[in-house]
C-alpha cells in the first residue's frame, strides 16, 4: 500500500491503496461513487467512463498511480437525482434508460464532447459515443437526449 | 375445411377472454395462459383457479396491498429487469386504489415480504401481477368504501375518494388508513372486481416517468453492485476452465498469505478467494487462475458442425401441431434449412450478488429473475431449512434472460456460510459471465411449405432441433457452483416448456391459415453448451424461417409481400398491425438506389400474446456486404397500454437488441474452447450502426387485457431484416448472423 491522492469531483483524497488498482475501484470501494460501473475491466464497454483532465477515460484500465495533479470527473459532479445537470436532466426528459448500467459511462463520454464541440454533427455524435455498449438497446434515445443538450448548450461543470 | 392453427391456439387461450374485454376484468385469457408457462416453472400453485392474474396464485389481497398508519404499501413478486415495469405496475396500482402513485411504498420480489409469482419472464409481468394488482387494488379500495360507509351508516355508492381519503357527500372524511381498521384484508379476492370506465383513467395509458431514472443518471445507489454493506467483504470465484474438468493441484496457503486475502474456499472443484478490498480479491483471484491445474472436462464441439452434430444428439422428439390431411400444394414451393448459433445474453454488467449469514438466516441480493425458485435452490444446496433464507431482488445490469444471476447468487451464498457474520460481495469478471452464462441455444429448423392452385397455404412443414431454453433453478443441480462442489449435485432433467407459450417452438406454428400442418420439435437434452432463456427463446429463429417462406412463397406466386400475408390471416388486430406498418412505410416504395432493398415481418408473440409488424429498408454494400439500416417502420399492439412512453422504450430496444443479435452475433467456439470471452469475440452492435430512422406505431386497445411487450419484436425485426437483404441482394440468408455468413437456401 502506498498514498494516492485523487483529484475527484473538486476535490482531493489522500488514498492508502495499491497504486496499480485501477481508477474504477478506488472511485466505487474508497471514494463510496457509484458513478463509474464495472462492466468489463477490459476497456470494452465503456461503463466505468469518467473525465480524465476532461477526456473521456475507462477508469477499469487506469491505474490509481499516475493521477497526481489530474483532475478525474464521475457523473456525481454533474448534478444529483434532486438537482440533475442539464445533460443529467436531458436523459430524464428523454427517459434515456432501460436498466440503466451502461448509463452513467453514456452521460460522461457525451459530456466529454459537448464540452468541446457544443453542437457537434449526428456522425461525430455516433463516432464519438462508439466505444460505449449498450445492450438493452436504448441508443436511439442516448441520442435524442444529446441532441437535446446540443441545442440548448451545456455548460462546462468544472 | 382446412384447419386454422390460429383458432386451435385461441381456443385454448385467448378467445374465451372477448366477451368479457369490454369490462376490464381479464379473468379467463389470464386463466387460460397462466398454465405451464415459463413463469411459474417452480414455486408457485395454483390456489384459486378463478381469480385473475397471479392472484390465482396468491389469493389474499392482503399479499398485494397493506394500508396502515405508516401509509400504503403495493407488493409485486415481479421484479424490474431494467424495462420499465415496476412504474407500470405502481400506476396500475395507484389508478385502481385511486391514490397518486408517490403515496405508494411498492416493493418488488422478496421471499420475506412479497408473493410468490415465479419468474419475472416471458412477457409475463404486466399480464399476470398487472392483472392481479388491477383488481386487487379495486377491491381494497371498495372494502375501504363499504367500512366507511357501515362507521358512517351510507351507502358506499355515494361515497367518494380523494388521495386516500374516502368522502361523504356531507363533508365527512375518513383516511384509508382509518377506513382499514374495519376491513380484513386477509380475505381471497373476489373474481369480479368493482368496474371503472375506461375514461376516467388518469394513469393507465400515461407516460409516468420511470422511477429508477433519476438515481442512475446521478450515480444513485441504484444496483446491486452498488450495495455496500457494513464489514462487507468481496470475494471472487475461480472456474474450471471448461465444464466437468476436475481441479488436480491447488496451492491454498500460497493464495492465503497475499495481502488483504481473508479465506480460501476450496471445495471439491469449487475454488473462491475473499479479500478485505475487491482489488485485492481480484489479484487472489487472477493467482488462483495461475495456480489451478485442472484435468479433463467436456469437450466443445466445432461450431462449423454443430447443427449436424445437434440432429445426432439424444433428444426427444415432441409433435406441435399436425392438422389437416397429407395433401401437398400443387403451387410454388419454398424449402429451406434455417440456423442460427449460440447467443449470449451479454448483460453489460456482470453477474453480483451480496449474501450474509447472520444468527442463523441467510439473506441473499440477488438480481435473479426469480426469487422463489432461487431460494429453494440455495437452501437445497446449503441444507438449509427455506425459512432460514431470504432472497432480495436488487436490479443488476439488464439480463434478456437466464444470465449467471443465479449462479452467482449461489456463489455469494455459498461462500457467506463459510464466513458468518459478514456480507459478502460477489462480481463475476466479464470473462466468467461470458464463459459460464446459460446461452441461447444454437438452433437448426427445416421448413417445407407449398401453396395450393389458387395461391394460398396449402401444406406446412416444419421441423426443428434445438436444446433447452428453459434451465430455470428447479433444484440446486440447475446452479453451477452446487454442481463444482465435492459432493455435487445434478441437474433436474430437462423439460420444455409447452405450448402455446413454446420453448424452442415458440412461435413455430404459423398465425397463417394454412391447409395442413406438420411441425415437430426435436428437444435435444444432451446439451454441448449449457443453455436456457433469452428473450424470445426460439420465436428469433422461427419467425425468421416463417417470414422467409411467406415471403419466397409470396415472390414465386408474383404476390406483394405484404398482400399475400393479410390474405392468410384472419385475426383484425394481426391485420391492423400490418396495414399500420405498410401505410406508415409507404410500402413497397423504396428507393431505386442499387443494393437498396425493403423487407416485412409479422408475428404474434407466442400467437397469444402482443402483435407486431416491421418493414425495414437496407443498404448492403455491393463490395463490403456491409448491411446499413436505413429506415424501420413498425406497429404493435400489446392490449390496453399502460405506459405508451415505456412501451415506446421496449420497442425501440428491441428494434436494436434484435439487430444486433440478427446480424452480428454468434459465440464463437471451436474445440480449443470458447473465443468470446470478451467483447472483442462477441461483437454486439455499436452506435454507428445504429437503424437511422425508427418510427414506432403503438395501436392501443383500451379495456383489452394487457399482453406484454418486452419480446415481441425480437423475431419480426430478424424476419424483417432476412427479407430486406435478400430484396437488396436476391440472395436468401438462412444461416444467422446475416452479416458475417453469405449462404444460399
Amino acid at each position: 500500500m502506498t498514498t494516492t491522492t485523487l483529484h475527484v469531483n473538486g476535490s482531493a483524497h489522500t488514498l492508502d491503496i495499491d497504486p496499480d488498482m485501477p481508477l474504477l475501484y478506488a472511485l466505487r470501494n474508497h471514494l463510496g461513487l457509484n458513478g463509474a460501473k464495472y462492466g468489463c475491466g477490459l476497456g470494452q464497454c465503456g461503463a466505468c467512463t469518467v473525465l480524465l483532465d476532461d477526456k473521456p477515460v475507462f477508469s477499469c484500465l487506469t491505474p490509481c498511480s499516475g493521477m497526481e495533479g489530474r483532475k478525474i470527473r464521475t457523473v456525481e459532479s454533474l448534478g444529483s437525482a434532486e438537482q440533475p445537470g442539464p445533460l443529467q436532466q436531458a436523459f430524464i426528459d428523454t427517459q434515456a434508460a432501460q436498466c440503466g448500467y451502461c448509463i452513467a459511462g453514456m452521460i460522461m463520454r457525451a459530456q466529454a464532447l459537448l464540452e468541446q464541440e457544443p453542437h457537434p454533427g449526428e456522425e461525430a455524435i455516433l463516432a464519438h459515443m462508439a466505444p460505449n455498449l449498450c445492450r438493452c438497446g436504448t441508443h436511439l434515445r442516448i441520442l435524442e437526449a444529446i441532441r437535446h443538450v446540443s441545442k440548448d448548450g451545456v455548460k462546462h461543470a468544472g | 375445411m382446412p384447419a386454422s392453427t390460429e383458432k386451435g391456439f385461441s381456443r385454448r387461450a385467448f378467445l374465451q377472454g372477448g366477451a368479457l374485454l369490454m369490462v376490464f376484468t381479464l379473468v379467463p385469457a389470464s386463466r387460460r395462459v397462466l398454465a405451464d408457462t415459463e413463469v411459474d416453472t417452480l414455486g408457485t400453485v395454483v390456489l384459486a383457479p378463478d381469480l385473475p392474474g397471479s392472484l390465482r396464485t396468491n389469493p389474499y389481497l392482503d399479499a398485494w396491498i397493506k394500508i396502515g398508519s405508516d401509509g400504503i404499501t403495493v407488493y409485486t413478486g415481479k421484479v424490474e429487469l431494467g424495462t420499465g415495469v415496476k412504474t407500470a405496475l405502481l400506476q396500475i396500482a395507484a389508478e385502481r386504489l385511486e391514490v397518486s402513485p408517490g403515496s405508494i411504498r411498492f416493493l418488488t420480489a422478496d421471499t420475506a415480504l412479497t408473493p410468490n409469482e415465479g419468474y419475472t419472464a416471458g412477457s409475463h409481468s404486466i399480464f399476470d401481477s398487472g392483472t392481479a394488482l388491477f383488481n386487487a387494488a379495486a377491491q381494497v379500495r371498495q372494502l375501504l368504501l363499504e367500512s366507511a360507509g357501515r362507521t358512517w351508516r351510507l351507502d358506499p355508492s355515494i361515497l367518494k375518494t380523494h388521495d386516500a381519503v374516502i368522502q361523504a357527500p356531507s363533508g365527512q372524511k375518513m383516511t384509508y388508513a382509518d377506513a382499514v381498521a374495519g376491513v380484513e384484508l386477509h380475505q381471497y379476492a373476489k373474481a369480479d372486481s368493482p368496474l371503472m370506465p375506461i375514461s376516467d383513467f388518469k394513469l393507465i395509458g400515461h407516460s409516468l416517468p420511470r422511477l429508477d431514472i433519476p438515481a442512475k443518471v446521478s450515480g444513485g445507489a441504484a444496483f446491486i453492485q452498488d450495495i455496500r454493506l457494513p464489514g462487507m467483504l468481496h470475494a471472487r470465484v475461480i472456474r474450471p476452465p471448461r465444464p466437468s474438468a476436475s481441479l488436480e493441484r491447488f496451492d491454498s496457503e500460497l493464495i492465503r498469505s497475499m495481502p488483504g486475502v481473508l479465506e480460501v474456499v476450496h471445495d471439491g472443484n469449487y475454488l473462491a478467494v475473499v479479500a478485505h478490498d475487491e482489488w485485492q480479491a481480484i489479484k487472489a483471484m487472477r493467482k488462483g487462475y495461475e495456480l489451478a491445474q485442472w484435468n479433463g472436462g467436456d469437450p466443445v464441439p466445432e461450431s462449423s458442425t454443430i447443427h449436424e452434430l445437434l440432429t445426432r444428439l439424444p433428444a426427444k422428439r415432441y409433435p406441435i401441431s399436425h392438422e389437416g390431411g397429407s395433401l401437398k400444394g400443387s403451387g410454388a414451393r419454398f424449402q429451406a434449412r434455417v440456423t442460427k448459433q449460440y447467443l449470449m445474453h451479454g448483460s453489460i454488467g456482470p453477474s453480483c450478488s451480496v449474501a450474509w449469514f447472520k444468527e442463523g438466516l441467510l439473506t441473499v441480493w440477488t438480481h435473479t429473475q426469480g426469487v422463489y425458485p432461487l431460494r429453494a435452490g440455495i437452501a437445497e444446496m446449503l441444507g438449509l431449512p427455506l425459512e432460514k433464507v431470504r432472497c432480495i431482488h436488487t436490479e443488476g445490469s439488464g439480463c434478456y434472460g437466464h444470465n449467471g444471476a443465479d449462479d452467482a447468487a449461489a456463489d455469494a451464498a455459498l461462500i457467506a456460510m463459510r464466513l458468518p457474520g459478514q456480507p459478502i460481495r460477489v462480481q463475476w469478471m466479464r470473462e466468467q459471465e461470458n464463459l459460464w452464462e446459460p446461452y441461447s441455444s444454437a438452433m437448426l429448423t427445416q421448413l417445407d411449405a407449398g401453396l395450393d392452385g389458387q395461391g394460398r397455404l396449402e401444406d406446412w412443414s416444419y421441423e426443428l432441433w434445438t436444446t433447452p431454453h428453459n434451465e430455470r433453478i428447479v433444484n440446486a443441480g440447475r446452479l453451477i457452483p452446487a454442481r463444482l462442489l465435492a459432493y455435487p449435485f445434478v441437474s433436474a432433467p430437462s423439460i420444455p416448456i409447452a405450448q402455446p407459450e413454446g420453448d424452442g417452438d415458440r412461435n413455430a406454428v404459423p398465425l397463417y391459415t394454412v391447409g395442413s400442418t406438420r411441425i415437430d420439435m426435436n428437444f435435444v437434452t444432451d446439451m454441448p453448451f449449457r443453455t436456457s432463456a433469452m428473450r424470445s427463446l426460439g420465436a428469433h429463429i422461427n419467425i425468421y424461417a416463417i417470414e422467409a417462406c411467406i415471403d419466397e412463397l409470396a415472390r414465386q406466386s408474383g404476390s406483394d409481400p405484404v398482400a399475400f400475408r393479410l390474405t392468410h390471416l384472419t385475426d383484425p388486430r394481426a391485420r391492423a398491425v400490418i396495414e399500420q406498418t405498410r401505410d406508415a412505410f409507404g410500402w413497397p416504395q423504396r428507393p431505386a438506389t442499387p443494393g437498396t432493398g425493403i423487407g416485412f415481418a409479422f408475428a404474434r408473440y407466442k400467437n397469444i400474446m402482443g402483435y407486431c409488424a416491421i418493414a425495414v429498408q437496407v443498404y448492403v454494400h455491393p463490395q463490403t456486404q456491409v448491411i446499413e439500416v436505413e429506415r424501420v417502420v413498425t406497429a404493435v399492439d400489446v392490449g390496453q397500454i399502460v405506459n405508451p412512453d415505456g412501451l415506446r422504450n421496449q420497442v425501440e430496444g428491441g428494434i436494436v437488441q434484435s439487430m444486433s443479435w440478427t446480424l452480428y452475433e454468434a459465440v464463437s467456439y471451436n474445440a480449443e474452447g470458447v473465443r468470446s470471452y470478451d467483447w472483442s469475440g462477441y461483437p454486439i452492435l455499436r452506435f454507428p450502426q445504429l437503424p437511422s430512422h425508427v418510427d414506432v406505431h403503438m395501436l392501443d386497445q383500451p379495456g383489452q387485457p394487457f399482453l406484454g411487450a418486452a419480446e415481441i419484436v425480437q423475431g419480426p425485426m430478424a424476419a424483417a431484416l432476412g427479407n430486406a437483404v435478400a430484396d437488396a441482394t436476391g440472395r436468401r440468408r438462412l444461416n444467422l448472423p446475416l452479416g458475417r455468413a453469405v449462404e444460399e437456401a
